[in-house]
């Protein structure tokens, strides 16, 4: 058992608060029709970043679905330079540098575990220290490649850890028409290896259960499913209306234990928190993310950005395509 | 393997398409120790046509691994393992049951440069077995390579021959993007032919003259080369002059060998296995018409199986094309006017 120190735990909540932020100004940016659609990380912030926390950005990959990267900002700025790309619709938005070992987001649920057991598998080959750890949702513990990918890893005892985000619903979907199962953590069972069920609104469980995986992992002893249950505070979407099907008695009831609250007053009663750094923080997180979405639309795109990186170099008819395309103006 | 002989450093050894493949595996994890094997019952069985017969006890159960059945993870995790550096050759036992790793055959491993915009380098090789002839149960004998070439980012290599099975399957394990590399079913022991010792490899998207004619050409692929050849021989005692265009693998596409071809005898004929409708054969025909529409002489003409899925046992031998269908196919080009 690895609790965070109380630095630690004020670092993720500057995170949370940032990605909180950012996703507020996100939302309205939609709705200016100035962004594309935008899944909010409002109520998985504890998760997320409590997850982050507790890698080594250096060795530990992660594979995202798609709605962390507000939250992964332990790998660096360009995470979210590159998101805010994403969401211009820019195909740099796909690129992230080198040497950052966090994927670009997942559109098609699970496929991405099965990647991220291919990564620890490659890495456990290659003799370098690290694991690989999947995000994906409840939703997404119902498709194949959940099974599929789990029972590889138990098989493999790859050094990989499937953290199930369990927000309660996939889109208007709750989980009991999900799963009979009595949890997403005891479907580990199915491929013998530990199933760990975590407070995903409690930064400091999450770090602590994800730390205890990656030091399980190091040590050759195998994948865990981690299942963190949160509560889904925003819409599934910008393109979702949550008040066709979420209970507004259960909404209040989970914003009453918002984690960012939660992990708040914790630090105001040490004394590492207050009215002041709150200020400062969204300030800072707002200037963060105006200046990555200036940046990214002062990006350049050529036409022929089309064709590009589809092979490493064009076949004959994609050449030929390309000066169709371009009039023979560009390469 | 048995049943090899080689006259020699820098000749040729007669091998089966099957041993040429399997030498070709031996040659490519000897020569790059990045490339892993895996696949269902590729490592303790060498394969269920003994097509990596001794990699496991050459090159340990590190680098050769058999997996849980499960096409999907098998497709997915070479997504992985390419990220993390390594050069993934994955079996799927047969083609038909790529239909359940397609979300990730077709939405991950094909997208993976495109969507990252070459952050990572998918040397992927997709291996698998395919076509009819052989009485296999069902799904075993699909020819779907038709469908996958309308998937952007994979290649797909499909030789004819023992020497292209061995120099197409080293360029596709060295290529830096993925190649869907099909080996026909009824080429692994029925087709076998002089195969260049040592180093051969056979640049992807370049076609082979399997016989010259001025006459007519048939453009073919994998099993059905052998077919159209044997049709080619036959005719030639009647004195007709028939070529025989290989295609060997359908992206890239050699559109000028099949122009050059085309556009020199002004007639062709196209053979496939697969169904006729949206088959690979239908954008030959295209191709053609694009290329060489003012060359022509007469409509060219589609061989292939029926529209229909791939039938049982003993409907297979009128599913498939065989000798006897190409050659009324070529009778009916030439008798047009």
């Amino acid at each position: 058992m690895t609790a965070p120190s109380d630095a630690r735990l004020r670092d993720i909540f500057v995170d949370m608060l940032i990605a909180r932020t950012q996703a507020g100004r996100l939302w309205n940016l939609q709705r200016q029709g100035q962004v594309g659609t935008v899944a909010p990380i409002d109520g998985h912030e504890a998760t997320i970043v409590g997850a982050a926390h507790a890698l080594d950005p250096e060795h530990d990959w992660v594979v995202p679905q798609y709605r962390e990267p507000l939250g992964l900002r332990r790998y660096g700025p360009e995470i979210l330079e590159r998101f805010m790309l994403y969401n211009l619709g820019h195909p740099a938005g796909g690129h992230i540098p080198e040497p950052i070992r966090v994927l670009p987001n997942q559109i098609a649920l699970a496929t991405q575990i099965p990647h991220a057991v291919g990564i620890a598998w490659g890495m456990t080959l290659r003799d370098e220290p690290g694991v690989a750890l999947a995000f994906f949702g409840d939703g997404s513990s119902s498709e194949g490649d959940f099974y599929e990918a789990g029972n590889l890893a138990g098989v493999l005892g790859a050094p990989v850890i499937m953290l199930c985000v369990n927000n309660q619903w996939a889109i208007s979907t709750p989980v009991h028409l999900q799963t009979a199962a009595d949890s997403f953590a005891a479907k580990a069972a199915a491929f013998g290896i530990p199933g760990v069920l975590v407070d995903g609104n409690d930064a400091s469980a999450v770090y602590d259960a994800v730390d205890e995986a990656r030091s399980r992992a190091l040590a050759g002893r195998g994948p865990t499913l981690i299942e963190a249950t949160l509560y889904r505070l925003g819409a599934h979407t910008t393109a979702d209306d949550p008040t066709r099907y979420v209970p507004a008695e259960d909404l209040e009831a989970a914003r009453r234990d918002d984690p960012l609250l939660r992990l708040r007053g914790y630090l105001e009663d040490r004394g590492l928190w207050d009215d002041g750094a709150q200020e400062a923080t969204e300030v800072e997180a707002l200037e963060l993310l105006d200046r990555a979405l200036d940046r990214a639309r002062a990006e350049p795109l050529a036409p022929g950005s089309l064709l590009d990186h589809c092979y490493a170099t064009d076949t004959p008819r994609l050449a030929r395509q390309r000066a169709d395309l371009t009039g023979g103006s560009e390469r | 393997m048995s049943g090899t002989a080689s006259d020699g450093p820098g000749g040729t050894s007669d091998l089966t398409m099957v041993q040429a493949i399997n030498e070709t595996l031996h040659a490519e994890m000897e020569r790059d120790e990045r490339v892993v094997l895996l696949g269902q019952d590729v490592a303790r069985n060498g394969g269920v046509f003994r097509a990596t017969e001794g990699l496991v006890e050459k090159f340990g159960d590190r680098r050769v691994v058999d997996m849980p059945i499960s096409e999907a993870v098998i497709a997915g995790a070479t997504v992985g393992l390419a990220i993390a550096g390594l050069v993934p050759v994955a079996e799927i036992q047969f083609l038909g049951f790529s239909y359940q790793a397609m979300h990730q055959l077709a939405g991950q491993v094909a997208r993976l440069r495109y969507r990252t915009r070459s952050r990572f380098e998918p040397a992927i090789t997709i291996r698998a077995p395919f076509g009819g002839g052989v009485r296999t149960p069902e799904l075993h004998s699909d020819s779907l390579e038709g469908q996958f070439a309308n998937i952007p980012g994979l290649k797909i290599a499909m030789p004819a021959t023992a020497d292209d099975a061995k120099g197409l399957l080293a360029a596709s394990i060295r290529e830096p993007d993925p190649v869907l590399f099909l080996e026909p079913l009824r080429g692994y022991r029925g087709i076998r032919g002089p195969v260049p010792d040592g180093e051969h490899v056979v640049p992807l998207g370049v076609a082979r003259a399997a016989r010259r004619g001025h006459d007519v050409v048939v453009i073919a692929w994998s099993y059905q080369v052998e077919l159209a050849c044997r049709a080619a021989d036959t005719l030639r005692g009647e004195g007709l002059s028939v070529g025989v265009l290989d295609l060997r693998t359908l992206v890239p596409l050699d559109v000028e060998a099949i122009t050059e071809a085309v556009c020199h005898c002004g007639r062709a004929v196209v053979v496939q296995e697969s169904p006729e409708t949206s088959g690979f054969a239908s954008e030959i025909v295209a191709t053609i018409v694009d290329e060489c529409f003012w060359s022509l002489e007469a409509p060219v003409v589609r061989v292939s199986g029926y529209d229909v899925p791939y039938p049982v046992g003993r409907l297979e031998d009128l599913y498939v094309p065989d000798e006897a269908r190409i050659i009324a196919a070529i009778r009916r080009v030439l008798d047009s006017a």
